[in-house]
């Protein structure tokens, strides 16, 4: 089974549009939630892709974000907490050829689920994974996460989080992960073309997409968001580009040794030649970028990467798991279950 | 050689029970399976229980280290590995040490008295001044001494081996001198040896001389009085291997694949006793078989669960600590109607307990230790070679009736071995597996239902990639026939009912229980499940043939029950249910059957002996 059905080469459903992609179900996440936005962005992609929805899966776990596969007229399983990549990993070593993806947030797939999450990334099965972080609880009500700041004050740290959080995308690469990227629901368009890019890799994607919680944290991202700030505190990305930031790309990224510094291009003493090209297939340059997290406050206030981080295809888990079986069809031949129970040895009672 | 023969007395024995002890590095396992093999094609009924330290490598010579293995051959049905041993053969002092309570009063002791120097004695904390082999001589035993490494060294002097590597041959010098003692031919293990050692033939040579002279030394020496034959037993005529649980279940699995043409999909974490499952599957990867080894016992499932979403038949092994760890996920599984199997190869717990060590105390565990009602199908094995039976059984319920099962075995089946007749793969009772069929015009005819059900209870299965048929599942409380998400109070009342009554309907698909020894009706009933099958048919027989009104019916199906047992149950005046746990059958079926059932219980790591039941079916029938 192939997941693009073609005649003469031509994906059969283009006739397909993002609404045929919404199930029948109400969706109920609360007014203003920026999963609406990515619902509508992943629905809008789904036609693109040329993959008839009986071949596409998602899977999610438990969690605000983890109601997403109810909304998909696409095949789904809403499962249990934190778990979501092991179900995924199944399907996918079992079938292939399906498309998969899972759905999850920064409590499902970073705090109870990391465990699964780190081992996907290092085994790398080809699926799509998104990580809606809001650094919040959302469907518990209102407790930290571990994407929370430390020092947040919510309903179980009355005095302030005393847990120092994770930075998701440095936490990807050191498991191992063969792409990382970060996108945002307040910027619709570039969420498309990242989630693109993230369909398109072979191998676990990995994308972070910072998600609004209306209710319980909202404007957690604003400093990325707010059109007043986001010029300066925001880069995009673009691979074999210089890296740059601010209105009509003022400033720039370069790199001072290991040591990324953030230079005036209007100033007269520097010019794009300067600058940091980014290159998405370089994995030290990747962690140098996916720091640029943790110092932001301390150093100057660097600005944050959006973006394909760190995109460089290896063998997919299922790839593997299937050679094995191939060779092994070839070094031991059809099933011969009589022979199997046969077993070395044997006696005959007459 | 005949004139030393001839002043040999050579007895004829009905039934024999050997256990050989030694260091974990002497190679006992080998010896005993490689004594288990001849056994075998001698045509003996047998049955073997092999007893591992539980650490790896235990301190050499201490009695932690020691590893020992029983067999029970006769000429008769044999139903256990043996109570009590008739001879104990010690490789050194500690073994002796750890053994020697197995042994019955006036036993057989062969001894390596190479085992039992001041090193050796200090190691296996006996006093200086002890002198435990004369001291066992002074108490009934018959103890033979053998200076095997010596022995050992002698015979293979000219081989040009390290010393290392001679000393390593001893088991096959003890080996060939209970060949002799038992009237055994060698040529299996000959073959054996120069199969295991094709690449090293000075190794193959080496093994075979000293099991050569150990038969000799039999032959040679006076140290022997008597020598023993046992005669074959009479047994179903058929081809025959030697086989343990979880072997059993390797091949019922397999058998499955092949049966059913499903691709099976086994999420598994190493666990003792159950790693060798995932060992046996990973290797019939050309039967259709993925094995996946996963980070933990919750990614095990929910990996099997994810394939058997694709339309694999998802499989799980473990065992207790595992299993509650899956307990979630199996209640998902529950939820999400799809097929899947549980492997719980029972250890004694609670927590880690004691991993090498068997117990039978995941029962209610297993048909009631999950969050809300959830039920599944329990099925359990009483033998290793009913392991294959079980597991094919239980691949079969969760197929034809999308629900999971839960197989329980235990480590006293999954490492025990019995002779086991070979099915034909073509006799082997083929599996309805029914994908939902695709609708060519997609939806357009009202939305595909998933959770319509047919006449049993059975949703369809509807795997991604059918055209049509696209929908959502998960573990949030469905609607009946839509399989939305509804959190109405009639419809989850309906719902939990349903799931039970499709487990309930499985009843109506297994065989009627039976009465395995004895009349229908009587004084005493005995009832067990899983891996005490043989101790209390061994027991049950020899009471009734002293005259005791007693019967005996071993359970396989634990939920749903077979239909008829209530009243199979009420044909007797008393009830006994004796199990490895503190009593749980029991107050299921006290439960269900309101019936004055009586437990008897131990927890103590190992299976009950044939005369620990006769004792309580005496006590029983005579008040």
């Amino acid at each position: 089974m192939s997941t693009q059905k073609t005649v003469n080469g031509t994906p059969q459903n283009g006739t397909l549009k993002g609404k045929d992609f919404a199930s029948d179900q109400d969706v109920r996440w609360c007014p203003g939630c920026g999963d609406y936005t990515i619902l509508k962005q992943i629905q809008n992609l789904m036609p693109k892709l040329g993959i008839e929805p009986e071949n596409i899966v998602f899977v999610a776990g438990i969690g605000c974000s983890s109601r997403f596969p109810y909304y998909m007229n696409t095949y789904g399983v809403h499962g249990i907490h934190g778990r979501a990549p092991a179900i995924a990993t199944g399907l996918k070593i079992s079938r292939p050829e399906l498309s998969v993806w899972v759905v999850t947030g920064d409590g499902d797939g970073l705090s109870i689920g990391g465990n699964h999450l780190i081992h996907m990334l290092r085994r790398n099965p080809d699926l799509n994974m998104l990580l809606f972080n809001n650094e919040i609880y959302g469907l518990t009500k209102g407790q930290y996460s571990p994407t929370s700041h430390p020092g947040h004050v919510t309903k179980s740290t009355p005095m302030g989080s005393v847990d120092f959080p994770f930075n998701p995308l440095s936490l990807a690469l050191g498991a191992g992960s063969s792409f990382i990227a970060r996108a945002m629901d307040r910027d619709p368009k570039h969420l498309q073309v990242t989630l693109e890019r993230s369909q398109q890799h072979k191998g676990t994607s990995y994308l972070e997409i910072y998600q609004n919680c209306i209710v319980f944290n909202d404007g957690a991202f604003s400093p990325y968001t707010d059109k007043s700030m986001r010029d300066m505190t925001s880069i995009y990305l673009e691979h074999g580009q210089p890296i740059t930031f601010g209105k009509d790309d003022s400033h720039g990224l370069r790199l001072d040794g290991c040591r990324p510094e953030t230079v005036d291009l209007q100033s007269g003493n520097w010019s794009k030649e300067d600058l940091w090209i980014h290159d998405e297939k370089d994995q030290n340059k990747a962690w140098l970028l996916s720091t640029l997290f943790d110092n932001n406050k301390e150093e100057g206030g660097l600005p944050r990467p959006f973006g394909v981080l760190f995109a460089r295809e290896r063998p997919t888990y299922e790839e593997l798991v299937r050679d094995q079986i191939t060779a092994a069809k070839e070094q031991l031949g059809e099933a011969d279950l009589d022979a199997l129970l046969s077993g070395e040895e044997t006696w005959v009672v007459k | 050689m005949s004139t030393k023969q001839a002043q040999i007395k050579q007895t004829q024995k009905k039934e024999v029970t050997i256990r050989f002890a030694g260091d974990s590095g002497d190679g006992i396992q080998l010896t005993g399976s490689q004594f288990t093999s001849t056994t075998a094609l001698s045509g003996n009924d047998l049955s073997t229980f092999p007893d591992y330290p539980a650490e790896i490598r235990a301190p050499a010579g201490t009695v932690p280290g020691v590893s020992g293995f029983q067999i029970h051959f006769g000429s008769t049905a044999i139903h256990t590995p043996g109570d009590i041993c008739d001879v104990l053969v010690v490789m050194n002092a500690a073994a002796l040490k750890a053994n020697l309570k197995s042994l019955k009063p006036g036993g057989v002791i062969i001894a390596n008295s190479d085992g039992f120097g001041k090193k050796d004695l200090s190691l296996a904390k006996y006093g200086p001044e002890d002198t435990p082999l004369t001291e066992a001589r002074e108490s009934g035993y018959t103890v033979i001494e053998i200076d095997i490494t010596k022995m050992t060294r002698e015979s293979l002097k000219e081989s040009g081996l390290a010393p290392k590597d001679i000393d390593r041959c001893k088991n096959m010098f003890v080996l060939g001198v209970v060949y002799w003692l038992y009237s055994r031919k060698m040529d299996s293990t000959i073959q054996f040896i120069k199969k295991k050692f094709s690449k090293k033939p000075e190794i193959a040579e080496a093994n075979i001389k000293a099991l050569n002279d150990g038969y000799t030394f039999g032959i040679a020496t006076e140290i022997f009085n008597e020598r023993y034959s046992v005669e074959a037993a009479p047994i179903e005529p058929g081809t025959y291997r030697n086989i343990t649980g979880n072997d059993a279940v390797v091949m019922g699995i397999a058998a499955m694949a092949n049966k059913s043409e499903l691709p099976v999909f086994l999420g598994s974490y190493p666990i003792t006793p159950a790693s060798d499952i995932l060992h046996g599957l990973s290797r019939l990867k050309h039967f259709g078989i993925t094995t996946f080894q996963a980070e933990d016992e919750i990614a095990a499932i929910t990996s099997a669960i994810g394939a058997s979403f694709g339309g694999s038949l998802g499989i799980t092994s473990s065992s207790g600590p595992g299993i509650a760890l899956k307990s979630e996920a199996i209640a998902l599984a529950t939820m999400l109607e799809l097929p899947l199997v549980i492997i719980n190869v029972q250890r004694a717990g609670p927590s880690t307990g004691l991993p090498t060590k068997t117990e039978q105390a995941d029962l209610l565990q297993a048909v009631y230790g999950r969050a809300g009602e959830c039920p599944l199908a329990v099925i359990s094995a009483s033998s290793p070679a009913d392991c294959f039976d079980v597991v094919y059984e239980a691949c079969r319920i969760a197929i034809e009736h999308m629900i999971p099962v839960m197989m329980l075995s235990d480590g006293y089946i999954a490492n025990g071995a019995e002779p086991w007749k070979l099915p034909k793969a073509a006799d082997l009772k083929p599996v309805r597996v029914r994908y939902e069929k695709a609708r060519e015009n997609g939806q357009q005819n009202g939305p595909f239902l998933p959770y319509t059900r047919d006449e049993n209870q059975v949703r369809p299965w509807a795997i991604p990639g059918t055209k049509g048929l696209t929908h959502r599942v998960g573990g949030i409380e469905k609607e009946h026939e839509t399989g939305n998400i509804s959190y109405d109070p009639d419809n989850h009342d309906f719902m939990v009912r349903i799931r039970e009554k499709k487990r309930d309907q499985i009843a109506r698909f297994i065989p009627e229980q039976k009465i395995d020894e004895g009349n229908s009706s009587g004084k005493l009933l005995v009832i067990g499940w899983g891996s005490t099958y043989g101790s209390i048919k061994s027991a049950v027989t020899t009471a009734r043939q002293e005259g005791m009104d007693v019967s005996f019916t071993h359970l396989r199906y634990l939920s749903p029950f077979p239909q008829n047992l209530g009243d199979l149950l009420g044909q007797f005046e008393k009830i006994l249910v004796p199990e490895i746990n503190r009593g749980q059958l029991v107050r299921i079926l006290r439960d269900k059957f309101m019936i004055p059932a009586e437990g008897f219980n131990q927890v103590r790591g190992v299976p009950f002996t044939v005369t620990e039941i006769k004792d309580k079916i005496t006590e029983l029938c005579s008040s």
